[in-house]
């Protein structure tokens, strides 16, 4: 055979390295993109899990805010079942947990003998983390979006990306009103 | 992704072969003079330093935790340090969470090891959890969590042992040449000398000053660039320079010295154990960029992205050259700023609470007519009225003293 034969086989089997090199990769960047997503929804049921506990132990002490408990109580169960809705519908019930909790956490700051509560303070420790954690996870999730992103839609990762049918990811956009604000879980 | 800056890593690289370079010719002139054969003197080099970087390699953090007296700590015992290392975790995306370590120390410093970012730990000084608020710990805790997701530690493990093997080459062979003297001569009559020999002995004897000089200073760079560089990813995983900015005032403004520190674990802390006021600004020997600065520049970040470091980096520095790769800073879109943390708590310095505790307890024993002698290591004798003895005997330092 003529060498020029080989030179031709040697450039195609190289493309198709780089073609496997760069459809990994997007395949990574995805299945990043899914991760990041299923940490949030680890945070968020976290926070639920967390909710049954701190209303237990708030509910002895603040025996005249039984509105404020039960509307976290009712935000929480909404938020629950919500949990595998639309992310439109989640996020907004989400948000109205997060405003419920951080009233009942502002009645909490009149009871001194709540603040003094070992129980209390280790549940307050632990919401003001998840709440972190909430937003860590999210940042996380759009910084892997962006990356993931920016491979769809330059040059050259982008030919690959749409032959084999990848589409650019969404940001967590933050809708609820409530949720916008820094969740105020303090109560120093 | 933003957490590997590879082009930075290529520079440090080219710098880490430098100093191997160092390495080669010194265990070959070495060799060349006290073994007449380079390749020997050369063998013997990588040799040592094979096993060097082997024992880094797999017994690095051990000895490092163990060094620094560092102990494990578990979720429950430390749940605020425990939860702002999982908070950063999830913002850096590292795969695992690392292990938690506490030093306990009233100085402030923290520092992260392990090869990869699977078997990391992370150390804090229970002085700086004590003094810092969650913002600040958190940007603390991201500072020394992009050093693992870099792999920073990895780089300068490698970095510290080649030094290592250099220095202890260089100080081997300087010790050689002044008590080894007499068998030296002999074999020169027997070999018949010449220019050629003192022309070795002479390049031996350089590279016995130069290499650990260079190579020091090489390590140095490459470690006070890694710190910018960790600094800039603290700035981007908390998307709050101001809390890491905060932490460094306040380490530097805390005089308690870490007592567990040494100068081959230096480099490893968030700052300098061993940094001295007013230290120049382009310090060519430091491990760390001088405080001051590093402080200004998260200062006058306008945005929390690799683009806004780097600009606040040119602008504090007055210089135009950057400290991270274009194509990072291209890449990675605008980043804003988020609000202060809720947390406000300010925790009471330790040291404060210390000196508190020992002024009271002194009046204690003064109420009831104790005498004390102040001895000159610090300890502050204590003798109960019915003491009837002449002399008394420090039980810290033993030096007698007359009561």
């Amino acid at each position: 055979m003529a060498p020029w034969i080989w030179i031709i086989i040697g450039i195609i089997v190289i493309i198709i390295f780089i073609f496997i090199g760069i459809y990994n990769g997007l395949v990574r960047s995805r299945n990043q993109v899914k991760n990041a997503w299923a940490q949030i929804d680890v945070q968020l049921k976290r926070r639920h899990d967390l909710i049954p506990n701190l209303v237990e132990t708030v509910k002895g002490y603040v025996k005249h805010e039984r509105e404020t408990l039960e509307a976290v109580t009712k935000a929480r169960n909404l938020a629950q079942q919500l949990s595998s809705a639309g992310a439109g519908e989640r996020s907004k019930a989400e948000g109205e947990l997060s405003s419920a909790l951080s009233r009942l956490l502002a009645v909490a700051e009149s009871y001194p003998d709540l603040k003094a509560n070992q129980n209390f303070l280790a549940l307050q420790e632990e919401l003001t983390s998840t709440e972190n954690k909430i937003s860590f996870s999210r940042q996380f999730y759009n910084d892997t979006v962006l990356n993931y992103n920016n491979k769809v839609q330059t040059f050259p990762s982008n030919i690959v990306a749409s032959m084999g049918g990848f589409k650019a990811g969404e940001f967590f956009e933050v809708t609820a009103a409530a949720e916008r604000e820094a969740p105020k879980v303090s109560f120093s | 992704m933003w957490q590997q800056i590879r082009s930075n890593r290529n520079k440090s690289i080219a710098l880490v072969v430098i100093m191997g370079v160092l390495l080669i010719l010194l265990g070959y002139f070495l060799g060349l003079y006290f073994l007449d054969s380079g390749e020997a003197g050369l063998i013997l080099a990588l040799i040592v330093w094979v096993i060097m970087s082997l024992i880094a390699y797999f017994q690095g953090d051990s000895i490092l935790l163990s060094m620094s007296k560092a102990r494990k700590i578990a979720k429950e015992d430390y749940p605020r340090l425990h939860n702002v290392v999982e908070e950063m975790q999830i913002a850096s995306g590292l795969a695992k969470i690392p292990d938690v370590y506490i030093i306990d120390d009233p100085a402030m410093n923290a520092f992260a090891t392990g090869r990869d970012p699977t078997k990391a730990s992370i150390a804090v000084t229970s002085g700086l959890l004590q003094r810092l608020n969650r913002d600040e710990l958190q940007g603390v805790i991201g500072h020394e969590l992009s050093h693992v997701n870099n792999r920073d530690i990895l780089l300068m493990a490698m970095c510290s042992v080649l030094l290592g093997t250099i220095v202890i080459l260089s100080w081997h062979a300087s010790r050689f040449m002044f008590w080894g003297g007499m068998s030296r001569s002999r074999r020169d009559s027997s070999s018949g000398g010449g220019s050629a020999q003192i022309i070795i002995l002479i390049i031996a004897i350089v590279l016995m000053i130069l290499a650990p000089i260079f190579a020091q200073l090489i390590y140095l760079a490459i470690s006070r660039k890694r710190e910018y560089l960790a600094d800039a990813c603290s700035a981007l995983y908390t998307r709050y320079p101001e809390g890491l900015a905060s932490a460094l005032e306040k380490i530097a403004a805390s005089a308690a010295p870490l007592k567990s520190a040494n100068q081959a674990t230096a480099p490893m802390y968030i700052i300098n154990p061993f940094r001295k006021e007013g230290m120049a600004a382009s310090d060519l020997t430091s491990t760390h960029p001088p405080i001051s600065e590093r402080i200004r520049i998260l200062r006058s970040m306008a945005g929390a992205s690799y683009a806004d470091y780097n600009r606040a980096y040119q602008t504090v520095r007055k210089s135009r050259s950057s400290i991270i790769p274009a194509s990072e800073v291209a890449a990675a879109g605008t980043v804003s700023l988020r609000a202060a943390g809720t947390e406000t708590r300010e925790p009471e310095p330790v040291e404060e609470q210390i000196q508190r505790t020992r002024e009271t307890t002194d009046l204690m024993w003064q109420m009831n007519h104790y005498r004390t002698i102040d001895c000159d290591c610090g300890v502050r004798l204590k003798m109960p009225p019915s003491f009837r003895n002449v002399n008394v005997r420090c039980p810290h330092c033993g030096k007698i003293h007359a009561v």
